[in-house]
């Protein structure tokens, strides 16, 4: 038996190491065709004329544009506000203009020079800096306390400016889908976090009843939150070839188009203005959030509101406004990448308590050491935070573990002696949080369930809706069933997610598959373990759960149960006034970077990194700390490399040897302790940890860079060039 | 035109455009799906095989290049030696979304067979034309210093 708290293989490691692991790429039906997209060239114009010309194309090619549409032409997630094609404008370069389908690749590739459309140009907003900017497509904010009394007692007031750019997910696995008509209805098969955001958007653009939906998962080459909703997206269009061709259609991106067309994450600028007493102590915080929401909505409501959240870190202040707004601009639209609003105001809040910290004379551990958050404290929302709550524990871990205060001391020192010769060498550290599930009422709402149920063979079966998009969640969910049925993983199977099989358990996203998908299945799986128990004498004591369970099934028939999430009544929130528990319970971290940056080229090589993460109990230590490991890779990478480079709304690199991320050799050493603190209310004690690692790496790397070189960071990618930029400006701490 | 090269072992003949690129023909005509592409371009690794022995990334390679040439792609590490280093794989966290993985493993044992005990520098060295987005490469680390 294999207990919590181990580390087993994961049951899809050995295909995937051997290549047999099938994704959606290596799917191909008889007579299967293969579409492609015509993009739009221009960041916003209207469409004058698409023109399809059969007989400049490869035999058998068909196209369809918006007018081809059966039903309301919107990608429906949170609204139906995304075209699926655009019908008289394109609002981004990029933006899916008409669908071409043919026998090859090649030939569809062909195909889409086939088709000419006529734009004419229209004015355009391509960021946040534009002095003119559209109407905001979402605004929110909140109140706690009153900011400006708080100001006013202040011994320091002290201001900042702090931004951060697109990240490009860069998945290995490109988007992919393939689409086919089955029973009258449509079919579709691919890479994806949600089979049921994509179930409900074909459902909208076909106004086909649920039933004539069907939506398969493949093996998933990696997300991070970009397959939650593009995919929708591509599953309408893969669907459309199909029907009109009346073949199976495969769509599948090249790293050109999927970083051209699909969703990034919100670029961001935060301003604070922070009030503190004589002793750096948080008297107000007034923060503004602007996100670049690009050219649609997409769930960027939903980013902004866990930004707004976890905008004031994990620090007390009693005094908060917050006011955010998700500008619209001509670019490919933003939407969900890990984190998920949050890397980007913990970022900036990381920022600032560095500024004041340097205003009031502290040290970058003891300004947080004052002002974080215990259990018994109220956030901004009023929520009071329980015993879960190790923030300070996290920082004193991470703290001493690296004996951070000393070295940050003995570099500051040695920058005041440094001659401009060998390299420079610099510390940081970052506390964090992340608020684990659905934000606000969102589970509430879903009420998501989990079905179990006895086969004949006396196994025990589990329906999910969740995706493994590399996470593990099907090693993790083995152990939690397992471990709560008091039987061997032998005795378990999972049901694939396929929306004709499975409940709407809800997406693959948020931090919530461990936490709130997996105590379903712990207890529901311990419901159907004690129905059939109790139906059998004591004498049965003895025997194996899977004879007695055979024996059940052939005498009593069919055993199924089906538990729905059911958030406590603790955890109530008012939407209209941000106040109340926005999420059950919180995961914390905290982060020490070292770095080395050259005096002459300002290029900047992370040497080692420590995380110190509260997530609960770690159901699968090895894969726990693999989201922590990857997690923190992905965030020093947005601190020091990856950048979106636009010029009049186009991409300068759409390509990874252009959008660098970090390899092998650009990785530092990384020691990650889990501090496992069992939470009540999650299944053997674990939170979700999937964004949290997202959160703390790039305000600690520009923390180091701060105590390498004394140069202000203030944005990042802190690339050479924006570093040179700052030395020539004279932007020092 | 017809191509003759072996594949894990396997005499083939392929018939196909010189310029076609070795990741097409393995995937599409020879089946041979477990080696991915993931840019296309050379940069990232995840369609790496063993030519000669050596690692090579099969979108750059011409088919025109294989002729009479030794090829073995992830598929042939399921059995024999390298079995044993998979299964490690696996258990140190080395695969997560599983993408880059058949690239980085076939990598990964050609190091293994010129250097049974790589140093830590020499792992980054070889791998470094390998990109992972999963793991932050700790995972992959573990398994070949293992």
């Amino acid at each position: 038996m294999i207990g919590i708290g181990e580390s087993p293989p994961r049951p899809d490691g050995f295909a995937k190491v051997t290549g047999a692991a099938r994704y959606v790429d290596d799917v191909t039906f008889p007579g299967m065709m293969h579409g492609a997209t015509v993009r739009s060239p221009h960041p916003h114009a209207r469409i004058l004329a698409i023109r399809w010309f059969p007989e400049r194309a490869p035999a058998g090619a068909l196209c369809l544009t918006a007018a081809d549409l059966p039903g309301p032409n919107g990608v429906q997630l949170i609204d139906d506000g995304w075209p699926i094609l655009a019908a008289d404008t394109v609002r981004h370069v990029g933006e899916p203009v008409a669908l071409v389908a043919a026998p090859t690749l090649l030939a569809a590739r062909q195909a889409l020079a086939a088709v000419e459309v006529d734009y004419e140009p229209l004015p355009t907003v391509l960021d946040m800096d534009d002095p003119e900017p559209l109407p905001p497509l979402y605004e929110i904010g909140m109140d706690s306390g009153n900011v400006e009394a708080g100001l006013a007692q202040a011994a320091h007031v002290i201001e900042g400016e702090w931004r951060t750019g697109h990240q490009e997910h860069i998945y290995i696995e490109c988007q992919g889908m393939i689409a086919w008509e089955e029973d009258e209805g449509i079919t579709v098969l691919g890479s994806m976090q949600c089979p049921y955001y994509v179930h409900k958007a074909l459902v909208h653009a076909f106004d086909l009843l649920p039933e004539r939906a069907r939506v398969r998962v493949s093996a998933v080459g990696g997300g991070f939150g970009g397959k939650e909703d593009f995919p929708s997206a591509l599953a309408i269009h893969a669907a459309l070839l199909a029907k009109a061709s009346g073949n199976p259609v495969k769509m599948i991106y090249d790293r050109h188009e999927d970083i051209v067309a699909t969703t990034k994450r919100h670029p961001a600028i935060v301003r604070h203005r922070a009030g503190v007493d004589a002793d750096g102590r948080l008297l107000a915080l007034d923060i503004e959030i602007l996100m670049d929401g690009g050219a649609y909505g997409t769930l960027s409501s939903v980013v902004l509101s866990r930004a707004l959240l976890h905008s004031f870190g994990p620090y007390r202040c009693p005094n908060v406004r917050i006011r955010g707004k998700v500008l619209r601009t001509h670019t490919a639209p933003n939407s969900a990448f890990r984190g998920f609003g949050a890397p980007q105001v913990e970022f900036a809040l990381e920022r600032q308590m560095d500024k004041i910290a340097r205003a009031v004379g502290l040290d970058p551990l003891e300004i947080r050491l004052r002002n974080v958050v215990e259990p018994g404290d109220r956030l901004p929302t009023g929520q009071v935070l329980d015993g879960s709550t190790s923030a300070r524990l996290c920082l004193e871990e991470a703290a001493s573990r690296t004996r951070f205060r000393e070295r940050w001391l003995e570099l500051e020192e040695a920058r005041s002696r440094q001659d401009g010769h060998g390299p420079m060498r610099g510390i940081g550290i970052s506390l964090y949080f992340h608020g684990a599930g659905f934000t606000g009422n969102g589970e509430r709402r879903m009420k998501s369930p989990v079905t179990v149920r006895l086969v004949e063979d006396g196994r025990i079966e589990i329906l999910t809706a969740m995706t493994d998009m590399g996470q593990g969640c099907g090693a993790v969910f083995t152990q939690i069933a397992a471990a709560a049925a008091g039987v061997g993983p032998e005795d378990l199977v999972f049901a694939e997610p396929d929306t004709a099989a499975v409940p709407d358990s809800g997406p693959t996203v948020a931090s919530r598959t461990t936490m709130i998908v997996g105590n379903l299945i712990a207890r529901a799986v311990s419901e159907l373990r004690d129905r059939v128990l109790a139906s059998h004498g004591d004498e049965n004591r003895f025997r194996h759960f899977r004879d007695i369970a055979r024996e059940y099934r052939r005498t009593e028939g069919p055993l199924e149960i089906t538990l729905h999430h059911e958030p406590p009544e603790t955890q109530a929130f008012d939407e209209s006034t941000y106040q109340g528990a926005a999420y059950p319970t919180y995961a914390w971290g905290s982060d020490v970077v070292e770095v080395e940056v050259d005096p002459d080229t300002l290029a900047v090589r992370p040497l080692h990194v420590t995380a110190v993460c509260e997530v609960g109990r770690a159901i699968h230590p090895t894969l726990c700390a693999g989201q922590i490991e990857g997690g923190t890779l992905q965030a020093i990478g947005w601190a020091l490399m990856e950048e979106v480079k636009l010029d009049k709304g186009r991409y300068l690199n759409d390509r990874l040897a252009t959008y660098i991320i970090p390899t092998i050799l650009d990785t530092p050493r990384m020691d990650i302790h889990l501090l496992e603190r069992p939470w009540e209310g999650g299944p053997f004690g674990a939170k979700g940890v999937g964004e949290l690692p997202m959160d703390g790496g790039a305000p600690a790397v520009a923390q180091a860079i701060e105590n390498a070189t004394g140069v202000m960071v203030t944005g990042i990618p802190a690339t050479p060039e924006r570093l040179l930029r700052w030395t020539a400006e004279g932007q020092r701490v | 035109m017809n191509v003759p090269f072996t594949v894990n072992g396997e005499s083939v003949e392929v018939d196909g455009h010189a310029m076609e690129r070795l990741l097409d023909v393995l995937r599409t005509q020879l089946g041979l799906t477990g080696t991915k592409e993931g840019c296309g371009e050379g940069e990232c690794g995840a369609c790496t095989v063993l030519l000669d022995g050596e690692p090579v990334l099969s979108c750059l390679v011409p088919l025109l290049q294989c002729t009479g040439r030794r090829i073995e792609t992830v598929e042939s590490l399921s059995e024999g030696p390298a079995r044993t280093f998979l299964e490690r794989f696996v258990a140190t966290g080395g695969v997560q979304c599983g993408a880059c993985t058949p690239g980085i493993v076939v990598t990964a044992w050609a190091l293994l067979q010129r250097s049974p005990a790589p140093t830590e520098a020499e792992t980054r060295e070889a791998l470094a034309g390998n990109l992972c987005r999963c793991t932050g490469y700790e995972g992959i680390l573990r398994a070949i210093k293992s």
